[in-house]
């Protein structure tokens, strides 16, 4: 009875299975490359008028005056028990600096692809099915211009055209205009979490403050699934199997969106997985635009002072991020194409 | 403070209107009007309690909005425009009146007798007596500035009774008082606070972190680290005259382009530390009022390090002096806002610090004394900046390069990244030609000269010594401003050090505050808002 459940379900432990070996290399490269890292935590927290005794308390206070690998057992040891430090540079513990960092980058991310999708999939199969048509153009001029623009300067030009010029945006002073209140938190999504209270007056405040940044990210990320959209679709589209279906009298739609689609959608996922990576990344230069209190600005404040338990933090907050996505596209493979299986391995 | 209890805070304090809409959990129309600011900053704010290790500059302002001090400075008009604190005038805060021993080692504050902090309890000396001894106990940069005015043990404070606070000093200062007035000395409700402290954490340093307790102009209603901090006005402040503003959003937005977005829409009514660059443009448009205050007793310098053996030579630092395009850099790096530190008269007449140097930009003369130094025919010498302030820095150093390059000393720039700045710079001092930027907080041209001139103190990174300076600081830092002696000295100190050059002055930079909408701007040594004087307008 449990048998269709039971391999995927053995599959995906073994599949996290497989990625401890990961987080603990990750573990460590990240503790020894922090530690690499030049400059002296103790002297930069203890202040430009520090002295050397004070400089040496700062030192013992954060545990550097150890042996590195009495630091590292110690930092191991916090973290089986669920503590990832303090940061220094931000006054607050890692996890929870990470708690309401991760889902505003989240947010922002995930707002981005959703729409870029929507944009680049559609217009990537319309580009494949009328090749060398103004739609195909099109597709051409945007992928172009979406990849070649950084992201901060497409923030700022629509800062400049939509809030400076025209007015129709709200202030990009980040999640929420000061007007607001957080919503009381429970996913640390603002949409949801002010959906979930019924306060459609913050959501909206939420939704306003968040068009420009996803608009500015979508750009930056439609290139890459449009493109991979239009090439897979034009693999598939000429592949036999089409030919035998458009033989075989199928409606134009039922070739296109069901057999056609469905098999290019597998390069797609594996796109979209990788776009999602390095959105998260090129989020900081976003968040830095739009005041936006995400992760990756945390991140390179953190790095630039070095300091260690919040680079740390972050490093294995992607980490367990990627693990975790790599584990859903898999899944989603085995639904997209049922050939691949997990048994065969 | 936690989000939820603060919310808590937040409807029950702010929003008496809500009430009325059930709905509209945004707040209501009112609090956006006239008592509401709102100040954009690039800077975050990691602590609301300055004594605690790692909390960084721009969290002072916490120290000064939401606690008070014994004594505070008085006001003046700025130049350039606008107002800025005055050094010579201390004003009451918490002390309703003070006395000074006719040996000058003892100060007797008698505390206002209506001050009460946040909770409604009274402030008393206790109170004081156990901020104090926090201070000068925590170590860092909190002891440091207390013992530049004389605080250096605990058992120097006593409690007479419940409104008089007693402070012996072990020999008289004229920095003694005005070191009261810096963020760091600030009274803490002992009462809270103790309940709060653990073994370990004697001094409540975790909850302060996190939880004021204080009497100042301001509590804070939220903080949301990298997001923004909000000030609610305390209605029953008796340090000065009550702020004009109801409530004071202070938001964090890293981008100057943001920033600068945000002012010129009038969105904002004030940006705070804005760049050199924007200061100069918006300062052209109407409706934007651009404070551009020079920082009192601070210089941007290149120092040549005396360990390095041409720059023992003193015809090879005139040469420098005489190399560096002081206009160029001040336009490039600075965009003009600040004060020029060249061009002056060689005689000194008066104790005025920073001050215009006798040199300017001369490249005959830089060849001739060249010329004349052990070093005809020029030398290879690192010139070093610090990548966390490479946007003065990096102009200024390529503009010092290639005049260097006319009298043939050949400059390589090497960029040393913020986090090992000050172990090169200031502790090991082994930069050979680099650019530095101390400032004093306590304006005498004595203390400035006690940092940056003494042999071994922090911010001598050009390893300087000579024997008369030393002997002049010695006499001068704690002698009083009106002491006959006080001026030939210093004016001596500032001969020797213009005829050494162990630092060349370049230019006194500004900081620059742009507001549209608000009103009563203050500039202040510590570089941080003031949000008392501000209004709406």
């Amino acid at each position: 009875m449990a048998s269709p459940s039971y391999p995927r379900l053995r599959a995906v432990l073994l599949r996290v299975a497989q990625s401890i070996p990961v987080v603990i290399g990750v573990v460590i490269i990240s503790f020894l490359l922090t530690r690499a890292l030049p400059g002296d935590p103790a002297v930069y927290f203890a202040g430009a008028a520090a002295d050397e005794a004070s400089i040496q308390e700062v030192r013992v206070a954060l545990g550097l005056d150890k042996p590195l690998i009495q630091q590292f057992f110690i930092y191991v040891g916090d973290l089986l028990r669920g503590d990832l430090g303090q940061s220094i540079s931000s006054g607050q513990s890692v996890a929870s600096d990470l708690a309401n960092r991760l889902p505003a980058s989240l947010e922002l991310t995930l707002t981005a692809l959703i729409l870029s999708c929507g944009i680049a999939i559609p217009l990537g199969i319309l580009a494949a099915t009328r090749p060398g048509s103004w739609v195909d153009h099109l597709c051409r001029v945007l992928v172009t211009a979406g990849v070649s623009l950084p992201t901060f300067f497409t923030g700022i030009v629509l800062i400049y055209v939509f809030y400076y010029l025209l007015g129709i945006a709200p202030s990009p002073i980040g999640r929420l205009d000061f007007i607001y209140l957080d919503p009381d938190r429970v996913t640390g999504f603002y949409l949801i979490d002010a959906a979930l209270m019924g306060d459609w007056e913050t959501w909206g405040g939420a939704a306003k403050q968040l068009v420009l940044p996803a608009i500015t990210l979508a750009l930056f990320t439609l290139a890459p699934i449009a493109r991979m959209t239009r090439a897979a679709m034009l693999t598939a589209l000429s592949s036999d199997f089409i030919r035998t279906a458009r033989a075989a009298g199928l409606s134009n739609r039922k070739v296109l969106y069901g057999y056609a689609f469905r098999n290019a959608m597998l390069p797609v996922i594996t796109t979209l997985g990788m776009v999602f990576s390095f959105a998260l990344g090129a989020n900081v230069l976003v968040e830095k635009v739009f005041a936006w209190p995400g992760i990756g600005s945390y991140a390179v404040e953190a790095l630039v002072v070095s300091d260690y338990a919040a680079v740390q933090g972050f490093v294995l907050a992607m980490a367990l991020l990627f693990v975790a996505l790599n584990l859903v596209i898999d899944l989603l493979y085995t639904v997209i194409d049922p050939r691949i299986g997990f048994t065969s391995k | 403070m936690t989000t939820s209890h603060s919310r808590r805070n937040f409807l029950k304090m702010g929003m008496a209107g809500a009430s009325v809409l059930p709905f509209l959990r945004a707040m209501p129309a009112a609090a956006q009007g006239s008592d509401t600011l709102v100040i954009v900053t690039g800077q975050t704010i990691n602590s609301l309690d300055l004594h605690r290790t790692g909390t960084n500059r721009p969290s002072y302002q916490v120290a000064v909005n939401c606690y008070d001090r014994l004594v505070s400075f008085g006001t003046k008009e700025a130049p350039g425009g606008g107002l800025s604190y005055d050094y010579d005038t201390i004003v009451p805060e918490l002390a309703e009146s003070w006395t000074v021993s006719d040996d000058g080692m003892t100060l007797t504050f008698k505390l206002k007798s209506n001050a009460t902090f946040w909770d409604g309890s009274k402030v008393t000396a206790e109170d004081v007596k156990w901020s104090f001894e926090r201070a000068v106990s925590v170590g860092g940069f909190p002891s440091v500035q207390m013992r530049a005015g004389g605080f250096l043990r605990p058992d120097q404070f006593a409690a007479i009774d419940e409104e008089t606070f007693q402070i012996t000093l072990d020999k008289p200062s004229k920095l003694s008082i005005p070191d009261l007035a810096v963020p760091v000395p600030f009274i803490i409700n002992s009462t809270v606070a103790k309940a709060n402290a653990t073994e370990d954490d004697p001094w409540a340093m975790e909850y302060l972190h996190t939880t004021p307790a204080g009497s100042g102009a301001f509590k804070v209603l939220r903080w949301s680290p990298g997001e923004q901090l909000v000030y609610e006005r305390n209605d029953d402040w008796v340090g000065g005259p009550l702020p004009a503003a109801q409530r004071v959003v202070v938001r964090e937005v890293p981008s100057p382009a943001t920033r600068r977005a945000l002012i010129e829409r009038g969105d904002v009514q004030m940006s705070f530390g804005i760049p050199d660059k924007d200061a100069a443009e918006l300062a052209e448009l109407d409706d934007v009022d651009v404070f551009s205050t020079p920082i009192e007793n601070c210089m941007h310098c290149l120092c040549t390090n005396t360990q390095f053996e041409p720059f023992q030579d003193a015809d090879v630092r005139k040469a420098v002096a005489y190399a560096v395009p002081y206009d160029d850099i001040f336009q490039a790096a600075a965009y003009g806002r600040g004060a020029p530190l060249w061009g002056g008269e060689a005689e000194i007449t008066d104790t005025a610090w920073p001050r215009k140097t006798q040199y300017s930009t001369d490249l005959d003369k830089a060849k001739e004394h060249m010329a004349k130094s052990g070093y005809p025919d020029g030398f290879d010498v690192p010139l070093s900046i610090n990548l966390g302030l490479a946007s003065w820095m990096e102009p200024t150093a390529l503009l010092i390069q290639e005049n260097l390059a006319k009298i043939g000393i050949n400059a390589t720039i090497e960029k040393i990244p913020g986090a090992n700045w000050r172990t090169a710079a200031l502790v090991e001092k082994r930069l050979a030609l680099h650019l530095e930027n101390f400032g004093g907080w306590l304006n005498t041209p004595d203390y400035y000269f006690f940092w940056a001139y003494v042999e071994g103190n922090l911010f001598n990174s050009s390893n300087y010594r000579n024997d008369e300076v030393e002997a002049l600081v010695e006499a001068t830092l704690h002698m009083p401003v009106e002491d006959p002696a006080y001026a030939p000295n210093v004016i001596r100190m500032m001969e020797i050090a213009l005829e050494d050059l162990p630092r060349i002055p370049l230019y006194q930079p500004a900081l620059n505050v742009a507001a549209n909408g608000s009103e009563g701007y203050e500039f202040w040594f510590h570089r941080q808002l003031d949000a008392r004087p501000l209004a709406k307008v």
